[in-house]
This record gives C-alpha cells, sequence and structure tokens, in this order.
C-alpha cells in the first residue's frame, strides 16, 4: 500500500475540485482575502492583472516569488501562478514554491515562440489556453491537466471568451457527427493527437476540465459562459479593475452557482457599482492580440 | 429512492454520474425547496469555502441541518468539512457530524496522493471486497470523532480517513473520481 503522488489523476481531480466556481487574478494579499471571502475557488497570484499588463506595454514574466507566497501564506484556497509560454524554468521555480496550479499563460510575453512546455515532466497540474479543439489537445497532449478559453485578457470584451467556447464545443459537435473513418483526416486538419481526438469523441467533452477565462466582467457575462458549456470561469481584471471588487466577487460566485436561474441573476446584478472600463476587443490592432501567442 | 447531490460548487456531476449508473434518480440542489421529497443528500468535493459561503448566501444552513437530522448525509472531501462539528477554523459549518477535521491537513497539491485503503466496511456491499483506491486531493484529515462515530477506514500510519456516525457519512477522499462504487451503494444501503 504505498501512496502515488504527481499522478495525471491527481492533477485533472484538483481541476475537478474547482468546477462550478470562479477563480480570481489577485495582486496582493489583500485581494487574495477579499477573494476568498467573496466565494473564490482558488486565487491567480500575480503581479499585474491583464489589463494593466496592456496598459504598461513591456515584457511581462513571472511574478516576483514573494509575492506568490505571501498570497499562499494568506488565504486557504489553492493558489495558480502564471509562467511564460515555453518557460520551464519559470515552472519549476513556481512547482518548488508549491504553487497548486501553473498557468502557462499566453497573458504574459511568450518565452518560446515554437514549443510550449512539456508539463508532463512536473508534479503540479498546469492550465493552459486554447481557442479551438486543436489547440487544446495538443495542450492536454502536452500534459495539460485543465483547459480555459483565452478570451481576450484585460479587455473586459465577453466576445473572445465567448468565440473561443463556441469554437471548442462546435468542434465537439461536429467530431460526434463523423463516420470513424473520417476521424483521422479531422485529427489532421486540427493538428490535434489523434488518440486524445477519439478520447473526445468517445467522452462527448474535452478530457480535462474546461473553464472560461478572457473578458469577464459581469455576473451575466460570468453565467452565459456557463450556459455555453464550460465548467466554470477566470475573472482577470473584471473584479479588481471595478468600482466595489468585494460585492462584484460575490456576485460572480452567485453567478456561477444560479446561472440558469435569471431571477437570481438579476437580483445578484443590482448595485454592484462601475464595471471595469474595457476596451473592445475589434478596436485592438491584430499585433496587440494577447490571444494570438501560443498556437 | 431519490438523492440529492448539493450542487452549489465542486465534483456534483462526478457523484451524480455514478448515482445514475445505478439507476437512482437524483436531484442537484441549490435552493433549500430542493430538499423536497429527497431521501438522502450528498456533499461533493469543492471548496468547502466557497460551499459554505453560498450556503450561508441562499439560506441553506439551517434546512441542510434540519434535513439531516432524519436523512442520510455524506460528505465527501469538502463535503466531510462541511458536515463536521470542528473544523479547526472559523467557516460556516453544519455540524452533523461528531468528527473534528484538520483542513488541508496533508499539505498543498504538489502532496496529493492516491493509495489503495482496506475497508472491511465494505463488505456489506462486495463479498471479495478489494482494496478501495483513494484518492486524496488537498485532503482534509479527521483528527477526532466522538464515541458514536465508527471509524470506517485509516491510512497505513493509522489516521483516519472515514467515518460513519448512525446515517451521516465522511470520507476524506473521493469515490466519485473512480469508476469503483462500493461507497455509492454502501451509501444508498444505509437508506434502504
Amino acid at each position: 500500500m504505498t501512496a502515488e503522488t504527481g499522478t495525471f489523476v491527481l492533477k485533472k481531480g484538483l481541476a475537478q475540485m474547482l468546477k462550478g466556481g470562479v477563480i480570481m487574478d489577485v495582486v496582493t494579499p489583500e485581494h487574495a482575502k477579499i477573494a476568498e471571502d467573496a466565494g473564490a475557488v482558488a486565487v491567480m497570484a500575480l503581479e499585474r492583472v491583464p489589463a494593466d499588463i496592456r496598459a504598461d506595454g513591456g515584457v511581462a514574466r513571472m511574478s516576483d516569488p514573494e509575492l506568490i507566497l505571501k498570497i499562499m501564506d494568506t488565504v486557504t484556497i489553492p493558489v495558480m501562478a502564471k509562467a511564460r509560454i515555453g518557460h520551464f524554468v519559470e515552472a519549476q521555480i513556481l512547482e518548488a514554491l508549491g504553487v497548486d496550479y501553473v498557468d502557462e499563460s499566453e497573458v504574459l510575453t511568450p518565452a518560446d515562440t515554437e514549443h510550449h512546455i512539456n508539463k508532463h515532466n512536473f508534479k503540479i497540474p498546469f492550465v493552459c489556453g486554447a481557442r479551438n479543439l486543436g489547440e487544446a489537445l495538443r495542450r492536454i497532449g502536452e500534459g495539460a491537466a485543465m483547459i480555459r478559453t483565452k478570451g481576450e485578457a484585460g479587455t473586459g470584451d465577453v466576445v473572445e471568451a465567448v468565440r473561443h467556447a463556441r469554437r471548442v464545443f462546435g468542434d465537439i459537435r461536429h467530431l460526434m457527427t463523423l463516420p470513424e473513418e473520417e476521424v483521422m483526416a479531422f485529427a489532421r486538419d486540427l493538428g490535434a493527437p489523434y488518440a486524445l481526438v477519439m478520447e473526445t469523441r468517445e467522452l462527448g467533452c474535452l478530457p480535462v476540465v474546461n473553464f472560461a477565462a478572457g473578458g469577464i466582467a459581469t455576473p451575466a457575462d460570468a453565467a452565459l459562459m456557463m450556459r455555453l458549456g464550460v465548467d466554470g470561469v477566470f475573472v482577470g481584471s473584471g473584479i479588481f479593475k471595478s468600482g466595489d471588487p468585494a460585492k462584484r466577487a460575490a456576485a460572480i460566485v452567485k453567478a456561477v452557482t444560479h446561472y440558469k436561474d435569471a431571477k437570481i441573476l438579476g437580483e445578484v446584478s443590482r448595485n454592484l457599482g462601475e464595471p471595469m472600463v474595457g476596451r473592445q476587443v475589434s478596436a485592438i490592432p491584430e499585433s496587440e492580440l494577447m490571444a494570438n501567442r501560443g498556437w | 429512492m431519490k438523492i440529492g447531490v448539493l450542487a452549489l460548487q465542486g465534483d456534483f456531476l462526478e457523484h451524480q454520474k455514478i448515482l445514475e449508473s445505478l439507476s437512482v434518480a437524483i436531484k442537484q440542489v441549490r435552493l433549500s425547496a430542493d430538499l423536497n421529497g429527497l431521501d438522502g443528500l450528498i456533499i461533493p468535493g469543492g471548496e468547502s469555502t466557497t460551499i459554505g459561503k453560498l450556503a450561508v448566501d441562499f439560506g441553506l444552513m439551517d434546512p441542510l441541518r434540519t434535513f439531516a437530522q432524519d436523512h442520510a448525509v455524506w460528505g465527501t472531501c469538502a463535503g466531510s468539512i462541511l458536515i463536521s462539528k470542528d473544523a479547526r477554523r472559523v467557516q460556516p459549518l453544519l455540524e452533523i457530524m461528531n468528527i473534528k477535521v484538520d483542513r488541508n491537513a496533508f499539505g498543498r497539491q504538489v502532496d496529493s496522493f492516491e493509495i489503495d485503503l482496506e475497508i472491511p466496511a465494505l463488505e456489506k456491499v462486495s463479498q471479495e471486497n478489494p482494496p478501495f483506491h483513494a484518492i486524496f486531493i488537498r485532503a482534509p484529515l479527521i483528527e477526532d470523532v466522538g464515541s458514536s462515530v465508527k471509524v470506517l477506514a485509516k491510512l497505513p500510519n493509522g489516521k483516519i480517513v472515514a467515518a460513519q456516525q448512525e446515517k451521516w457519512l465522511a470520507t476524506s477522499f473521493h469515490p466519485e473520481l473512480t469508476t469503483d462504487d462500493r461507497f455509492h451503494r454502501y451509501f444508498l444501503e444505509m437508506i434502504r
């Protein structure tokens, strides 16, 4: 009777415990406490929320370990942190710090334009962004234990999160209708590992938990994403760039639980103060879009 | 028979799937009215602080306590924290079972583990009763049990990870993440 650690079941299992919940970006231990008190299932510890990264420009890197450790000391819920795409040393540092999940994230400046991190080599789990089924299955093939839509972070515009969620679920619906002999060509066109395409087809959904992220700013946005079929939501800039973060955070948590109940959604959406200002994705130059980072 | 699965947050669908495979009618419970007509309730894994806060905000704490007085309730992981009397910290608890738990007793995710456990009580639903593959994810430990509580499973180091008090059941691990339905059948037997 020996215990096993770091297995894929355990990595994927933690994401299963986060389902139906909200993961919030926090930049200070005080934010982390507000998020926990509001009912967040986990926090993402980072130095700047995506809206500020977007505004500041420059290179965005892994956060200072000191900040991450302080946040880990402050809350009892899981703490996630971001590493740059392909930057496996940042990920090793986060693993050594003991964070509960690494987000290999397009919100940070990519360290590698060709290759993502080989996530099988780690004992801690990874979440990665995806815009479609092929991208999601490539990340799972590399060892990701959780997927999130990329959306367009730091905008407060939910349009890209919707596009990516519809695309992932649409791809899966299409896959389910194919005769089996057409699956290989489908996998080739997707650029996805055949075995994972077959597994997805058998399950009728991704083989790992699938959250929405990138542009969610209101309880209604969160409920919309749940209605499209995701398992939970990440809210980045949408909370701490709003007028009343504690109230908005608690409202989004309630909206994700009662996402089908428009009456409750109406109740929780009342008097939340100013939402984050936001920026229309369609007004952002192509070269500044974060979702295009990674492949 | 109809079983409720508390669906405020967490892996309630995993419980639902196993119950459905056992041909049991289920209901997702989000509001107190959902408890009407149920024969038992499962509180799933998830984040106990989130589930507790939502239960408070939507007025479920007292209805859940009243329900537990004459119905079977089973908590897995976060659920076992919520039904405990004491979790060594301030957070909303249902205080149904006379157990004291230590939340995140094993550490962080990197310390999560899988292990086979001998669980003699499962003989009731399984003649051969092979070891049960238990999955512990940032799991709580049952630190102490009251006199009326029966210990069902221990780790090799003697720490308690499953317990039963009359019609209430607590497991630190996640039978719903496996394909082994013995714990679910054991819970159904408790109700029958």
